[in-house]
């Protein structure tokens, strides 16, 4: 408050004489004491009182800043400048940490090690993945209902009870079985909270975090999915790491989505949180009221001038939606004792908010 | 200096630090101890005479002791290896104990059975997976799900999705015959044929005219609503006529109908009829409706 009060100070008396000079000397060492005050002052009705003062400052200060901006903008409309260039919010996104595995689109080596890794066989198509789900050893209540979801979201996908089975006796008869995948559900307090996705024959085991699971029971205005093969998509998965990660998830489904059934799964990568979505589609054209070029639009063939239509995508959403975390990432399959990790979640990566993994 | 019943009273009846008291009754917390109970004949102290059995790395040894080591503490326990078969075992104790009495080798004999069911149990455990249950830091827990939450909020994810799937329109991923619903290219092309037809039919209509016809298209579009599934659809804006002779000839009757009614209208103030028509169309709350009216516009 202080600050600001000094510098309008100054604007109005640039050339003063020596007493105002003084006056203000004195002002500033006030304002100085002042500005360390705030949280301070131990009688809370004066911080308070000085709190709320700040505050009303702070707004008023905002106030005219975005008077002046609309402003200026308005100006330079009206004369047909350019527009003065909105400045971009900083969010966690844009000052993430630099991840030197950030994959450019013309990594050589990426496709290169893509074209060997285990998956690459599902993704050439050479292979139809045959996915495997079971549980850990306790399922109730929630377990089996997000099971049958997933069962409906994910095609060619078999349900085994889990019984008193070792995992590694699984992933041995799922060899044999020609499956290409494993996933358990596992359960804590009659909660899915953990998943295990292992690649069979010899693909990685990845380990999730499951949280925020909502049925399809409990979404308002969910829709039921057709039995259609859904299209995928995979947003945000940028880093070695996350490449990885999505190349597994894209490994569970088909590679020829059927388009007709206007279904998509969605696993969207924020800030190494992986959300799934499961929704219908259905395009639609809009008007856009701008004839402006922005965004993307259809040419309109009769008229360039007229009311122009820009395709939209309607949205239902249908399925689960859940959260998944990784937590770590095995070479080989299921193996805790003498497994080799790539990744694995450590406290210590914790530190900055603004690093991320995937 | 050895006195069993010395021992035995001032353990019994002074204290003993071996001795717990629960309520099922009093036991011994000595490793000696063959039995566990705290009474006189199984009381490792107490007992001059005494043998029992203990494990140590998986091997079951023959513990004895006499009354003639009594005074030398550190060789007071002879210890006899018990082999791993449980029928030779029992043979050895036998020959170690052969004149002890007979309720001590009973006990013996019993633990010795006792310890082989319960190192079979250990090692068929140990060979089972089991669980581990791990610990799940408060802290972090709350954390990561208030980070979540936030990286919900940045994600946008309905608005991710809808930018994905129109990129992947206009990049042509969808073939024309698998997305009914949005042909979009093909369905504009029609709309530009249909439109050009209609500018020569309404080049010889006066305005009054077109206005009747745009009553018709809202009357059929009562009929049409079936037709709304198949989106925007290119007929709305097509004209009436065009539509009557796909349709019955109920459809027709009500048009000419209409036709009679908008005439009367016509004469009127042609922006009320306008207005009303809008209105109409308005109540029949149609998307697509209002498209071909701007469609319209721009045709003429």
């Amino acid at each position: 408050m202080g600050g600001k009060r000094k510098k309008s100070g100054n604007d109005d008396s640039d050339n003063d004489n020596n007493e105002e000079r003084g006056q203000k000397k004195q002002e500033k060492k006030k304002t100085k004491r002042e500005e360390l005050l705030p949280s301070m002052i131990k009688n809370k009705e004066k911080r308070s009182e000085l709190h709320a003062k700040l505050k009303r400052q702070k707004k008023l200060e905002k106030r005219a800043k975005h008077k002046a901006r609309d402003a200026a903008e308005k100006r330079a409309l009206e004369l047909g400048e350019e527009l003065p260039e909105r400045k971009v919010p900083r969010t966690i996104e844009n000052t993430r940490e630099l991840d030197e595995t950030i994959c450019k689109p013309d990594d050589e080596e990426l496709f290169a090690g893509n074209d060997a890794d285990e998956f690459s066989s599902i993704l050439k198509r050479e292979q139809t993945p045959k996915i495997l789900i079971t549980t850990c050893r306790f399922n109730s209540s929630r377990g089996p209902d997000f099971i049958k979801e997933l069962l409906s979201v994910i095609p060619n996908a078999h349900y085994y009870k889990r019984g008193t089975y070792d995992l590694k006796k699984i992933v041995e008869y799922a060899k044999n079985k020609d499956f290409t995948s494993i996933i358990v559900v596992h359960t804590n307090r009659r909660e899915p909270d953990a998943l295990l996705i292992i690649g069979i024959p010899d693909g990685p085991t990845a380990h999730f975090k499951l949280s925020k699971l909502v049925l399809r029971k409990d979404l308002k205005n969910h829709g039921t999915p057709t039995s259609h093969k859904p299209e995928l998509v995979l947003n945000n998965f940028t880093t070695r790491l996350g490449h990885r990660i999505g190349r597994l998830i894209q490994s569970l489904f088909p590679q020829d989505p059927e388009f007709k059934g206007r279904r998509v799964v969605t696993f969207h990568n924020q800030r190494d949180f992986i959300f799934f979505r499961h929704h219908r589609y259905i395009f639609e054209s809009r008007e856009v009221k701008k004839t402006d070029a922005k965004g993307k639009k259809v040419k309109d063939g009769a008229s360039g001038s007229g009311p122009e239509l820009k395709a939209i995508a309607r949205l239902q959403e249908c399925g689960p939606r859940f959260t998944l975390k990784l937590i770590s990432l095995q070479h080989g399959t299921f193996d805790t004792r003498g497994g080799e990790y790539e990744w694995v979640h450590k406290p210590e990566m914790d530190t900055s908010r603004r690093r991320f993994f995937l | 200096m050895q006195h069993d019943e010395v021992i035995w009273q001032v353990i019994r009846h002074n204290h003993c630090s071996f001795m717990t008291k629960i309520e099922t009754g009093n036991f011994c917390r000595n490793p000696y101890n063959v039995t566990g109970v705290c009474n006189r004949s199984s009381c490792p102290l107490a007992n001059s005479r005494y043998a029992t059995i203990r494990e140590e790395n998986g091997v079951f040894y023959l513990y004895m002791k006499t009354i003639e080591r009594a005074h030398m503490p550190n060789k007071l326990w002879e210890r006899v290896k018990l082999p791993r078969n449980y029928e030779k075992a029992l043979e050895l104790i036998d020959k170690h104990l052969m004149y002890w009495p007979k309720l001590l080798i009973h006990k013996i004999k019993q633990r010795l059975t006792k310890m082989t069911q319960m190192r079979i149990r250990m090692r068929k455990l140990a060979l089972k997976t089991r669980e581990k249950i791990m610990t799940a830091p408060r802290k972090e827990k709350k954390r990561e799900s208030r980070r979540e939450e936030k990286a919900e909020k940045a994600a946008l994810l309905d608005k991710a999705i809808e930018k994905e799937l129109v990129e992947r329109l206009h990049k042509g991923v969808y073939p024309e015959s698998e997305i009914f619903n949005h042909p979009l290219g093909k369905y504009l092309e029609i709309l530009d044929k249909e439109g050009s037809q209609a500018v020569e039919e309404e080049d010889e209509e006066d305005e009054e005219e077109a206005e009747i016809e745009f009553v018709e298209g809202y009357d059929e579009l009562e009929e049409e609503d079936d037709m709304e599934d198949f989106g925007a659809s290119p007929k709305f804006e097509s004209q009436g006529d065009f539509e009557d002779d796909d349709n019955d000839e109920e459809v027709e009757a009500v048009g000419t109908k209409v036709k009679r009614k908008t005439d009367k209208i016509a004469k009127r103030l042609d922006k009320v009829a306008r207005d009303s028509k809008s209105k109409k169309a308005k109540v029949v709350v149609e998307m697509e409706r209002e498209d071909a009216d701007e469609r319209q516009r721009v045709v003429q």
